[in-house]
């Protein structure tokens, strides 16, 4: 591992990584990788995770190619210094902002998107010039020996590498050096990484969870409910049954608009899954059994378990949950304090909706808060009065493909942001760059100081161009 | 506050540091003044959430980025200019709206104690405070949970920092510092050269700055003249005898004062000016040492003081390789005429920024963000880089409930493949076709 982190050294500085050309090479050839490769693809996926090939593409595959296309349009762009205009009191001068890459960068990767959150990443790092090391995740070993296999095959080699494996490899790559790491997964590795990155002053991204609420507020034309619980639905289930970290995880909900909502999202099961949704091919499973046991675990609670009003069924050998619809299961149960990450959905009623605004504040910051609501008042009070990662309004995980809003979290859900150019910047060192002349010479910048010097600064600062004129030409008393 | 009591504020800096009002005035009280003028007349427009546009993918919609501060930060500054480093932070933390406890440096007790009497007079108690104290008092800050921790100071505490920090998922701004590289060429003005650079070493705190030049590269040609006008300027400005110069700060305790002295004696034979100290008065005069030995302690670590070693090359160019075999510094600098070198240095040296034909300016731009990276640190300031350093830039997408697509949801069915490829390829051609049924794949 030190010996692939010492090439990659001495391929950075060799500069081979900077020119715009190899940058584009890098974004092309992740292109054809995916398009030459989209069957293996499709069944990596389905094999670690059970996801069905649209899900696949719309989630994974459809938005690496939109990233890359994007970049490759905008990186000139993006790699042109900003030049930065100056007060008149240092004409004659001028300031530009330079961004460069930041050297070697390792990228570690998580399971429930293993392409996406392996190669956007990836994109942001090559665009910015750096080379890369990448750690997939073991949880999803056929998509990471696919990447390990594949990248060398298209990918500058000398620049670009992936190491596969488990723990122990995470633990020795966070042993070395690196000029960024870039972190997807839990809060508790994520302290890892930051500590261990701490002992090398190395600049992380984390992109955390969190319990990701949505609120559901009065929506008087049904049609409209109706599509507002679609979309709950789509965004609690159709990411992966809820293995996302941008997934909804709770829903906070009007007393009285409780039962319509529990009948519209049955019917959204229904229309999505069919009668059984067991059988159905579009529906994915849960990754392995720990965490089957782990989000099997959070419905052994009796009181939790009552509280279920649909699904609950479960069926280990295929590692399936059931899309499960719970109300007000008890508030200090694990499934309404820890990230939830599965396909169960707790429904909690509040008398007034403007309660939800203190409920999620009496909680760690989300990574997203979505807010189903028509009320312009009651959206700018959730804008203003809760903090999260991000907000959208009347619709669910969507936001991830708008390439113009940053992405990433606050507090507890991550710091640190990517998608677009935000990619691109993540791995640059924005270098602030002065230029000056020789000419002309300020005396009253030198010792040896006096009063003199001392007013004439003091003009200067306040842009008071008369008085120094006056005190030029004697007329003003120090 | 910095109007009405200016003079304390400068009588507190003179106690800690010695420094001359002149420069107390410029570097340090007029500069926050400055800041907060900045951020008083643009923060309107800093708040103001910013629209983005959207893509087809996302049609249809509206987004915008919308500024909110993290919560309660913590900022701990530095002891060379305790007054600046302390309140520019400060300054971005309240703009973004923060509440602040700031923790002032024990190194400048003067100035530490007269910032947390003032602060409580002036400012808004109940969201910011002043915490006082030494290492038992930052340990037990560093143990409680904050939004956002601001430092400055030096790498060895900075990871001690992060190491905290990260137990909370804390975010840090690191403001450290570095060996900073000033390469000189031959084809320059070397009066104002010289000038420039010992205004950048020696009028700076006498050295004790986090961007002060640290050590010359240049030919073994030109070194000579350059150490001959140096010599001039210095004398210019502070006098045959530096260390009785009220121009000039002292050293700023008998720690750093030993520390210094130890790095000159290692290489006493290579000074060719100063050299001279007073201990009992903290001062040591502005040395110059030319060819130390690269493995010399004055090489390896920040000099952080009056001794200033100039490396000699055959040719300019070596220094790329002397600045890069060395960790990333906060500023470097570069005087020359020479067009291609500019661009060379500009694009091959990695700092934490740079100035050409001029030293520590850069810094005074509000518009040029300040920060390092790799060892000299993370994170940046000044302007309105100080207003987003504390704040969450927060995404916020607006959707309607019209025109829902049903190709988003299960079950999954071919057609919907084709039309959900066709949106996500962005080309309203391909889309257009494909929803007609005509596209091919």
């Amino acid at each position: 591992m030190e010996e692939t982190l010492a090439e990659l050294r001495e391929t950075f500085k060799s500069r081979r990584t900077r020119p715009v050309a190899w940058r584009k090479k890098q974004l092309n050839a992740i292109l054809n990788l995916i398009h030459d490769n989209e069957d293996l693809i499709f069944k990596a996926l389905y094999k670690d995770l059970g996801k069905h090939p649209t899900e696949a593409f719309r989630d994974e595959v459809g938005v690496v190619e939109k990233s890359v296309r994007d970049s490759l349009s905008c990186l000139e762009k993006w790699v042109a210094p900003k030049k930065r205009p100056l007060p008149l009191v240092f004409f004659p001068a001028r300031g530009e902002v330079l961004p460069e890459p930041l050297g070697v960068v390792l990228i570690f990767s998580s399971w429930n998107f293993p392409i996406i959150l392996a190669l956007e990443p990836v994109i942001g790092a090559v665009s910015a010039g750096n080379a890369v090391v990448l750690k997939p995740s073991e949880l999803a070993p056929a998509c990471s020996k696919f990447l390990k296999e594949t990248i060398p095959l298209y990918l500058d080699k000398q620049a670009i590498r992936v190491i596969d494996g488990g723990a122990d490899v995470g633990e020795k790559l966070l042993n070395l050096k690196w000029d960024k790491i870039f972190f997807t997964g839990s809060p508790r590795v994520g302290r890892i990484v930051l500590t261990a990155a701490a002992k090398h002053l190395t600049p992380v991204t984390l992109e955390l969870g969190g319990k990701c609420p949505a609120i559901l507020d009065t929506i008087s034309n049904s049609a409209e409910m109706k599509v507002a619980v679609k979309r709950i639905a789509g965004g609690k289930w159709t990411p992966h049954i809820g293995q996302a970290c941008i997934a909804i995880d709770y829903v906070l909900v009007q007393e009285h608009c409780a039962p319509t909502l529990i009948e519209l999202l049955k019917k959204s099961i229904r229309e999505f899954y069919g009668e059984n949704p067991k059988d159905f091919k579009s529906i994915s499973r849960i990754v392995n059994k720990h965490h089957f046991e782990r989000v099997h675990n959070l419905l052994k609670d009796p009181e939790v378990a009552s509280s279920i009003v649909h699904g609950g069924s479960v069926d280990e050998e295929k590692l399936f949950i059931e899309p499960t619809i719970l109300v007000n299961p008890p508030l200090d149960s694990e499934i309404m304090t820890e990230e939830i990450f599965g396909p169960l959905l707790p429904i909690i009623t509040l008398k007034d909706i403007e309660e939800s605004i203190e409920f999620i504040n009496s909680r760690p910051k989300p990574l997203v808060i979505y807010a189903f609501t028509k009320d312009e008042a009651f959206k700018r009070k959730v804008l203003s009065e809760t903090s999260s990662g991000g907000v959208t309004f009347n619709d669910a995980i969507i936001q991830f493909i708008c390439d113009s809003l940053p992405f990433g979290g606050v507090g507890q859900s991550g710091f640190g942001r990517y998608h677009g150019k935000y990619s691109f910047d993540t791995f640059s060192h924005e270098k602030a760059v002065l230029y000056r002349n020789f000419f002309p010479e300020i005396g009253p910048r030198y010792p040896p100081w006096n009063a003199f010097k001392l007013l004439f600064i003091r003009l200067i600062y306040r842009y008071d161009y008369v008085g120094l004129l006056l005190l030029l030409l004697g007329l003003k008393r120090y | 506050m910095i109007e009405e009591k200016e003079s304390e504020i400068l009588q507190a800096l003179y106690k800690d540091l010695s420094k001359p009002k002149l420069e107390a005035f410029i570097s340090e009280v007029h500069a926050v003044k400055s800041a907060s003028n900045l951020a008083l007349k643009e923060l309107k427009s800093w708040m103001k959430p910013e629209k983005v546009k959207t893509n087809m993918s996302t049609y249809p919609s509206s987004a915008e980025i919308l500024p909110e501060p993290l919560g309660v930060v913590l900022v701990i500054s530095a002891w060379n200019y305790p007054f600046l480093l302390s309140l520019d932070p400060v300054v971005g933390a309240i703009a973004a709206g923060n509440a602040v406890v700031l923790k002032p440096s024990e190194i400048s007790p003067a100035t530490s104690s007269t910032i947390a009497r003032l602060l409580a007079e002036y400012l808004d108690n109940s969201t910011i405070r002043v915490i006082e104290g030494a290492v038992p008092e930052t340990t037990a800050l560093l143990e409680q949970k904050w939004d956002k921790i601001f430092f400055t100071g030096g790498g060895r505490v900075g990871r001690i920092v992060m190491s905290a920090a990260a137990r909370h998922l804390t975010p840090v701004t690191l403001e450290l510092g570095g060996k900073n590289p000033v390469v000189v060429d031959s084809n320059v003005d070397v009066e104002v050269a010289a000038r420039r650079i010992v205004a950048g070493k020696w009028a700076a705190n006498c050295g004790q700055i986090c961007i002060g030049a640290d050590y010359i590269i240049t030919t073994k040609k030109f070194a000579p003249k350059l150490i001959d006008v140096l010599r001039n300027k210095i004398e210019e400005f502070f006098g045959k005898d530096p260390t009785e110069s009220s121009d000039q700060s002292r050293i700023v305790n008998s720690f750093h004062f030993r520390r210094l002295a130890n790095l000159l004696d290692e290489v006493s034979d290579k000074i060719v000016v100063g050299g001279q100290r007073d201990e009992s008065r903290l001062k040591i005069a502005p040395t110059i040492l030319l060819d130390v030995p690269e493995n010399a302690q004055i090489m390896q670590e920040e000099i952080f003081g009056p001794l200033l070693p100039i490396i000699t090359v055959e040719n300019l160019e070596e220094c790329f390789g002397i600045i890069e075999a060395k960790p990333k510094p906060l500023s470097a600098y570069l005087f020359t005429n020479d067009q291609r070198l500019k661009k060379k240095f500009v694009q091959n040296v990695s700092a934490g920024g740079i100035a050409i034909n001029d030293t520590i300016l850069q810094v005074a731009q509000p518009n040029l963000p300040f920060g390092g990276v790799g060892e000299s640190g993370m994170g940046c300031y000044h302007g309105k880089f100080s207003f987003d350093a504390f704040t969450h830039r927060k995404p916020v997408l607006y959707r309607i409930f019209a025109r829902d697509s049903s190709v988003r949801y299960p079950p999954y069915t071919p057609k919907k493949e084709k039309i959900m490829r066709a949106l996500l390829s962005g080309n309203l051609l391909r889309i257009i076709l494909t929803l007609l049924g005509w596209s091919r794949d």
